[in-house]
C-alpha cells in the first residue's frame, strides 16, 4: 500500500504519541545527572543505584514470585476449566464462556475495589486480623489471569478431533492416561501462550494489586507508584525501562509463537494438498 | 450362541434424548468374517459399531465377545480396534509413533515393538513415510496409518466406521480391494459400516441391512440382492421396480393386470404381495410377444446400456436394456419366472420402487434438511 504525505505524518504522530514518553523515559534512565530535564552524559549509575536499593529489589522479588505462582496456578485451573467447558452442551458452553469473558471487559478498578471489599468482609469474619498481603494479591492475580488462559487454550481444544481420546482408549489407554498422552500434547501451545500472557499481566498489574495489597507485601508497580509520590528519582526511570523491556520481550514471544503456529498450519495444509494430488 | 461366534449382541436397545436408536437388536458375527452394516444415515449402524467398541453402553441388552459378556468393559480392555471416520490420528506424533502408540501404551519391549511396527508399515505399504508428520499425508495415506495403528495391536476384530467416505472415487475403489486383501491375509473379523450399497456388496461375506434401528435383513451379498425381504432392502440395494401384486398360488403371481409364472412359493392363497423386478432382468421384445407391455416415457444412454422409464399399466418401470428403444414406442416386456421376486407386504410397501418421480435421490436433495456430505448423521454422531 502506498502512503501519501498526509497519512505518513498522521502515522508518525500516532507512533510519537505512543512511544515518545517511553523513549524519553529510557533516554533519561541513562542520564548522568540527577535531572529529568537536562541530559549531561551517558551513565549506568541509576541502574547501579537501583540494584543497591534493598527495598526495590525485595518488591521485584515479590512481583516475580506472584507472577510465577499466579500464572502457574491460573494455567492449571484455566486448562482444566477449558477442557471442562469444551465437553459442555452448546448452550451451557455459551453461558460459561460469557461468564468467563466478563472479567476481561470489567474495568480493573471495579475488579480491584470488588476484591478489596470481599477481602475486607472476610477479614471482618475473622475478627479484623490483617489479611491483605501476599495471599490476597495471589488470589486476585490468579482470578484476573484465569480468563486469559481459558481463552488461549479453548481454540486449541476446538481444533482437536473429538475422536482422538476415543482412539487412544481404543489402543489401550485408560481415560485419564489418554488425556495426558493425546490431548495435553496437542493443546500445549495454547497452554504455554496462556501462561506467558498471564505472567505478563501479573508483572505489570497495578490497579488491582493496589486495592488488595497491604503494608506487609508490596509489588514492584506499587513501589514505583509510592516512589513517585515522594520525589521522582531517576532510578525509577531505570526500573521502568527494565519492566518495559521484560514485558516487551514476553509480548514478542507470544506474537512469534502465534505467527509460527499459523505458518506451520498453512504449510501443512499446502503440503497435504500436494501429497493428495500425487 | 454357536462356538465360532466372535460377537453376539442380544436384544440391544439404545436411546438418545428419548428417541430409540436401536430397538431390540440381535446380531451374531462369526469369527474371521467380513461383515458390513449397511443402511442410510441414522439407521443405527454407527451406534451398533460403537457398542462393540465400548464407546456406547446399551440401555438394555447384552454384548458378548467370544462368549464372554463384556457390558461395561472399558474400550481399552477390549480386543477390538476402531478405524474412525476421520481417522483420529494423533497430530503431535509422526507416522511411526502413531503406529507404535498402542504398543508403547502396553509397554511392549522396544525390540518387539520395532519388528511389529515395521510389519504393520509394510502391510499397508507406507515404507519410507515413517518420519513424516501426519498433517503432510494425503487422505489415502492417513487412512493407511489408521489401519496400521489399529492392526499393530493385533485386535481380534477390526471395526471400520465409514473409513472410505472421505476418499475420492478412484482411491476408494483401490482401498476396497486393499482392505479386503488385508482381511483375507490376517483372517481376523472386519465389521465395516457404510451407507454405500455397492461397497457393501463388493467387499462383504455377510451384509446386514439396517433401517430405523432395526435389522431388516442379514445375508450374503447375493441373497440380499436377489432375495430382498422387503421393499426397503430391495430399493436400498440397487435399482428395483416394486409393484403391487397378488399371489394366486405357488408359482403364479398376478400384477400389472397379468398373471405371470414365478418361482416363489410359501404364500397364502390370494395373499397381497410386493413384486420386485430388477431393471436389468427385463427383456424388451416386440409388442404382442409378451402379455406385459408398456409405453416408453424416456430413454437415457448410460454407456453399458440404455435406461428407460416405461409406463406399464399406469406404473413407471425402470428398464435397463442394450436394445435401442425410442421414446413413445410401445414395447413388450418379457419376464422369466426367476426374474420375479415376490416379497411379503411390510411397513415399507408402497414407499419405494416407483419411478414416476424419478430417483429418490432427487427427493432427498430437494428436501430442505438435505446434507450433501451425509456427515451430520442425526442421533448417531451426536453424543
Amino acid at each position: 500500500m502506498k502512503m501519501n504525505a498526509a497519512s505518513k505524518i498522521y502515522t508518525a504522530l500516532i507512533l510519537a504519541f505512543l512511544y515518545l514518553p517511553i523513549a524519553v523515559l529510557i533516554f533519561f534512565s541513562f542520564n548522568e545527572a540527577n535531572s529529568t530535564s537536562v541530559f549531561t552524559g551517558f551513565s549506568l549509575q541509576w541502574y547501579r543505584e537501583l540494584f543497591a536499593d534493598r527495598e526495590t529489589l525485595k518488591t521485584l522479588y515479590n512481583t516475580l514470585i506472584i507472577a510465577v505462582l499466579s500464572s502457574a496456578i491460573a494455567t492449571v485451573i484455566g486448562t482444566a476449566a477449558a477442557v471442562g467447558i469444551q465437553s459442555l452442551g452448546k448452550w451451557s458452553k455459551k453461558l460459561v464462556m460469557g461468564v468467563t469473558n466478563l472479567p476481561l471487559m470489567n474495568p480493573d478498578i471495579v475488579t480491584g475495589v470488588a476484591m478489596m471489599l470481599l477481602f475486607v468482609f472476610i477479614m471482618g469474619l475473622f475478627g479484623g486480623t490483617e489479611i491483605l498481603g501476599f495471599w490476597t494479591i495471589l488470589i486476585a492475580h490468579v482470578t484476573f489471569n484465569l480468563p486469559y488462559v481459558i481463552l488461549s487454550v479453548n481454540p486449541k481444544l476446538r481444533q482437536l478431533d473429538p475422536h482422538l481420546v476415543e482412539a487412544a482408549q481404543d489402543l489401550g489407554c485408560p481415560g485419564r492416561k489418554a488425556f495426558f498422552k493425546v490431548v495435553l500434547p496437542n493443546i500445549m501451545p495454547g497452554i504455554v501462550t496462556g501462561f506467558i500472557m498471564a505472567f505478563t499481566l501479573s508483572i505489570d498489574d497495578f490497579v488491582i494489586s493496589y486495592f488488595v495489597s497491604g503494608p506487609s507485601f508490596q509489588t514492584l508497580p506499587l513501589r514505583i507508584y509510592a516512589m513517585t509520590k515522594r520525589r521522582v528519582e531517576p532510578s525509577i526511570n531505570a526500573l521502568s525501562t527494565l519492566i518495559f523491556v521484560v514485558v516487551l520481550v514476553l509480548l514478542i514471544i507470544i506474537n512469534v509463537r502465534q505467527a509460527t503456529d499459523e505458518k506451520k498450519l498453512k504449510k501443512n495444509i499446502i503440503s497435504a494438498k500436494n501429497a493428495g494430488t500425487k | 450362541m454357536s462356538d465360532n461366534n466372535i460377537i453376539d449382541l442380544k436384544n440391544i436397545t439404545v436411546e438418545y434424548d428419548g428417541e430409540q436408536v436401536l430397538k431390540g437388536l440381535d446380531l451374531s458375527i462369526r469369527d474371521g468374517e467380513f461383515v458390513t452394516l449397511l443402511g442410510p444415515s441414522g439407521c443405527g449402524k454407527t451406534t451398533t459399531l460403537r457398542i462393540i467398541g465400548g464407546f456406547v453402553e446399551p440401555d438394555s441388552g447384552d454384548v458378548f465377545f467370544d462368549g464372554q459378556r463384556i457390558n461395561g468393559v472399558q474400550p481399552y480392555r477390549r480386543q477390538v480396534s476402531t478405524i474412525f471416520q476421520r481417522y483420529a490420528l494423533f497430530p503431535h506424533l509422526n507416522v511411526y509413533e502413531n503406529i507404535a502408540f498402542g504398543l508403547r501404551v502396553k509397554k511392549v519391549p522396544e525390540k518387539e515393538l520395532k519388528v511389529r511396527v515395521r510389519e504393520a508399515i509394510e502391510l499397508v505399504g507406507l515404507r519410507g513415510f515413517e518420519k513424516r508428520h501426519i498433517d503432510t499425508l494425503s487422505g489415502g495415506q492417513q487412512q493407511r496409518v489408521a489401519i496400521a495403528r489399529s492392526l499393530v495391536t493385533r485386535p481380534k476384530v477390526l471395526l471400520l466406521d465409514e473409513p472410505l467416505a472421505a476418499l475420492d472415487l478412484k482411491l476408494r475403489k483401490d482401498m476396497q480391494v486393499e482392505l479386503k486383501n488385508i482381511q483375507k491375509t490376517l483372517g481376523i473379523t472386519f465389521i465395516f459400516v457404510t451407507h454405500d450399497q455397492e461397497e457393501a456388496l463388493s467387499m462383504s461375506d455377510t451384509v446386514i441391512v439396517m433401517d430405523k434401528g432395526v435389522i431388516q435383513q442379514i445375508g450374503t451379498p447375493q441373497d440380499i440382492y436377489n432375495e430382498p425381504v422387503n421393499a426397503f432392502v430391495a430399493d436400498f440395494i440397487g435399482e428395483s421396480n416394486i409393484v403391487d401384486g397378488v399371489m394366486l398360488r405357488d408359482g403364479l403371481v398376478r400384477f400389472a393386470g397379468q398373471s405371470i409364472p414365478c418361482v416363489d412359493k410359501g404364500f397364502e392363497k390370494n395373499e397381497p404381495v410386493d413384486v420386485v423386478i430388477r431393471p436389468e432382468d427385463i427383456d424388451v421384445v416386440e409388442k404382442g410377444k409378451s402379455p406385459l407391455s408398456g409405453t416408453v416415457d424416456s430413454v437415457t444412454f448410460k454407456g453399458v446400456h440404455y435406461e428407460a422409464i416405461v409406463d406399464v399399466d399406469g406404473f413407471k418401470w425402470m428398464i435397463q436394456t442394450t436394445d435401442l428403444i425410442r421414446e413413445g414406442e410401445e414395447i413388450g416386456i418379457l419376464l422369466n419366472p426367476d426374474d420375479i421376486h415376490v416379497m411379503k407386504k411390510s411397513e415399507y410397501s408402497g414407499m419405494f420402487g416407483d419411478y414416476s418421480s424419478f430417483s429418490d435421490e432427487m427427493d432427498t436433495i430437494s428436501q430442505p434438511d438435505y446434507d450433501p456430505e451425509g456427515e451430520s448423521l442425526p442421533a448417531e454422531d451426536e453424543e
